[in-house]
């Protein structure tokens, strides 16, 4: 029997006015999977690609083999990288906030994905470099970049280290392992294979961390990525952050008919994995055991992180044209400020006053810096950066027809 | 008839031609379900289905490739590229591919697409959402470049697009997506409905390609402008008191040189304003052909108002814009030589 050729068109599992529905996603226990050898290749990645490294269970005790794996860490650690989340919710709602009494242009959030970012980056080390995407801010503050600088380069002011060259959002933060960000989707995911090759023929020890979301999987650039890393193998983290949704478009669209974006890299020959985002302790120990794997030559690995873009996909969009309003608080991993404090409660190391204490003690702090940034100009009360600005840095030195036209813009 | 805006009446145009020609596709990112992130295509999919109108992975080179091979088999897609400065995926498929089959397989295979694709700046969207593209395609045997700069044109020149045998590349000024703009970022905008332009007929009609517009008639220096720059251009003359001719390019290739050389045998004075960079910019071709053409009824050099050479800034959007004092000082320029 032959039928008829037909195109399959991917549709999310609801709509807006229906109930959110994540049954299709397989939620496996945590803890069952183990912790491979740093041998770990493609072939045998099968288990760790289609399944979920979790560590936090749904009683927020921390089980399993990768618990095992960093159970060294001290309880200090852990405090540090809820604050990291807090200060991270902190600065996007105060510059959501900006945002909307027109004081910048534009901004985005990470909301639900601030673990991702804060534990990878404790994971690095001075000298390795992230090539991030524009909403991987987690990374700078878990770096300790200085909200000053952060703010400075939401507000296009005299305190923006780009000199308001940039959207906001696209930061550059080279001493803090930040690579300057592209609005072009995808190519950066290729400069980070290129950064690792540059790091293993100066042989200095160093890594580069490739970043990208479900929907720029799509692009060109992450074949080229994949494909060179398979070739040369060099220190290179690939990570993939699966948020479910790209602007409006459902994931499925990016994905086809593949099951996980994990998987997908195993067609390259790199080994891949594929963990619960909004677990911050499985986020520690994957990232930790990754980056730990590509410094030590064992060549490049891919990390999808399996969460859920809880904001709209910036200032300029409205989700509730296209999902569920309340599809966040279905999402089934949960949020991954309130799994860590949970887990630090049962602990014994947190307490929920302390945890309010805290979220006000960082609101204050960045309320604090933002004030002090917001003095040197806004939108609404602008203190411009001089126009011949525009002309420095397009090139080492300034050729005769740039100049020219300085001249003529009167500068 | 109805006063749309811009986006309305690119919406009806897409429309207008689903409904009659069943071999017309749109499509691509956020462009089915959501309708575009500029709500170009809002509700086109559930009128149409999503045969017809759905979104693809966010890779412009499946886009306009798939599109291609799509038009090559006799399917007539009109696709979205989110913003043109996302283009550049895409780049080798348009110049190569799509601009090239006709020629290249002796018109065994031809590639009737329209890939739009919102342009330039003016919306504080920093240096990949403000970008001017226009003269890497306007390069390019094979291709057609279209501009409209009202709701009136926009849907007779996509209408015109969708329905011409060769590939077209239709960018939108987003600054005027929902009402004119002439150059004062500070003022209140005014929206589309207030201006007669946004006369808009319901149903089938065309404005030609390949064929300017003079949006104001004058006889002492004329002003060659598309897009956005129409309406500033209107500002600066205004500014600089002179009788202006401004002559809405609308499709920039081919170029009506017929209606420019009228204008500038008539006034003797030319000035070209664009958005995009200075260097190599469309600005320069069409200074080549007025001078080739009209060079013994010129009473002064041609001027060019242009982006400057650099990227496009964020914070220093409108020292960036070439606004209408700068339009301005340079029709006095040309005024007094
Ligand atoms: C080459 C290119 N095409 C299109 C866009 C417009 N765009 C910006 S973000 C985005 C969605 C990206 O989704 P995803 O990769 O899943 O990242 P997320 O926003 O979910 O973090 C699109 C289509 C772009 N920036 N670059
Ligand atoms: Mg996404």
């Amino acid at each position: 029997m032959t039928r008829q050729t037909k195109l399959n068109f991917p549709h999310p599992p609801a709509r807006p006015d229906e109930t959110p529905d994540f049954s299709a996603i397989d939620i496996p226990e945590a803890g069952i999977l183990d912790v491979p050898p740093p041998e770990l290749k493609a072939a045998d990645s099968h288990d760790y690609a289609q399944g979920l490294i979790r560590i936090l269970n749904d009683q927020g005790d921390a089980v399993g083999p990768w618990a095992d794996y960093i159970a060294d860490r001290e309880d200090e650690s852990l405090l540090q990288g809820l604050r990291d989340m807090l200060k991270m919710r902190a600065v996007d709602k105060r510059l959501l906030n900006a945002q909307r009494q027109g004081k910048t242009s534009f901004y985005l959030q990470c909301t639900g994905e601030e673990a991702i970012g804060g534990g990878f980056q404790r994971q690095l080390e001075q000298g390795d470099m992230n090539f991030p995407t524009y909403r991987q801010q987690s990374l700078l503050i878990a770096a300790d970049y200085p909200l000053r600088d952060l703010m400075g380069q939401i507000y296009s002011n005299a305190c923006d280290p780009l000199q308001g060259r940039q959207l906001p959002i696209m930061h550059s933060a080279r001493e803090h392992g930040f690579f300057s960000i592209s609005g072009n989707l995808g190519t950066q995911y290729v400069q980070a294979v290129g950064w690792a090759m540059g790091c293993a023929l100066r042989g200095n020890g160093k890594i580069a961390a490739g970043w990208i979301g479900d929907g720029a999987t799509a692009s060109n650039d992450f074949n080229s990525a994949l494909l060179s890393a398979s070739v040369y193998q060099p220190p290179v983290v690939l990570n993939i952050v699966n948020n479910q949704w790209a602007i409006s478009t459902y994931t499925g669209v990016a994905s086809g008919q593949s099951k996980t974006y994990a998987e997908r890299v195993l067609g390259y020959g790199i080994p891949a994995l594929r963990v619960d985002g909004n677990d911050y302790l499985a986020v520690v120990a994957v990232s930790r055991w990754a980056i730990q794997r590509a410094r030590n030559g064992y060549g490049p690995i891919a990390i999808e992180w399996f969460t859920y873009r809880a904001a709209p996909h910036s200032t300029s969009d409205d989700p509730s044209a296209y999902r569920p309003k309340d599809e966040a608080l279905a999402w089934p991993l949960g949020d991954p400020v309130e799994r860590l404090k949970t887990h630090m409660i049962k602990r014994g190391i947190w307490t929920e006053e302390r945890h309010a204490q805290s979220e006000a003690e960082l609101l204050a702090e960045v309320m604090a810096v933002q004030k002090e940034v917001e003095k040197h100009g806004t939108f609404v009360n602008p203190q411009p950066i001089s126009p011949a600005e525009i002309f420095r840095g397009v090139y080492a030195d300034m050729p005769e027809h740039l100049r020219r036209q300085r001249q003529e813009m009167g500068y | 008839m109805a006063r749309m805006s811009m986006i309305e009446a690119l919406r009806s145009a897409m429309d207008e031609k689903l409904s009659d020609d069943a071999s017309v596709l749109v499509f691509g990112e956020d462009v089915g379900f959501f309708g575009g992130v500029f709500r170009c295509t809002a509700g086109l999919q559930e009128k149409f289905g999503e045969e017809r109108v759905f979104d693809t992975p966010i890779n412009e080179s499946a886009i306009v490739g798939l599109a291609v091979g799509m038009a090559a088999q006799g399917m007539r897609p009109c696709v979205e590229v989110q913003f043109a400065d996302y283009v550049y995926p895409a780049y080798d498929q348009i110049t190569q591919e799509a601009a090239r089959l006709r020629h290249r397989s002796n018109e065994q295979f031809t590639c009737p697409i329209v890939v739009r694709m919102p342009t330039g700046g003016g919306i504080f969207g920093g240096q990949t959402h403000s970008q001017s593209p226009e003269a890497l395609f306007t390069h390019v045997a094979g291709l057609k470049v279209v501009i409209p700069s009202t709701p009136y044109d926009a849907k007779g020149l996509l209408i015109a697009s969708i329905e011409d045998p060769d590939p077209v590349i239709f960018l939108e000024p987003k600054r005027i997506y929902n009402g004119p703009f002439y150059g004062d970022h500070s003022g209140k905008s005014v929206p589309w409905s207030q201006h007669e332009s946004s006369e808009v007929p319901e149903g089938h009609y065309t404005v030609p390609l390949g064929k300017a517009v003079v949006r104001q008639p004058g006889n002492d220096i004329t002003i060659l402008a598309y897009g956005t720059m129409v309406y500033v251009a209107e500002a600066a003359a205004k500014q600089a008191g002179v009788d202006a001719e401004i002559i809405d390019l609308r499709t920039l290739l081919p170029l009506d040189l017929e209606t420019i050389r009228h204008s500038v045998e008539k006034t003797g004075r030319c000035v070209v304003v664009h958005e995009a960079t200075r260097t190599s910019g469309f600005g320069a071709e069409l200074i080549a052909e007025v001078q080739e053409a009209c060079f013994w009824h010129l009473k002064a050099p041609i001027r060019r108002v242009a982006g400057w050479d650099a990227p496009y800034p964020h914070a220093q959007e409108w020292d960036y814009f070439p606004g209408p004092e700068r339009i301005a000082a340079a029709l006095k320029l040309a005024m007094e030589e």
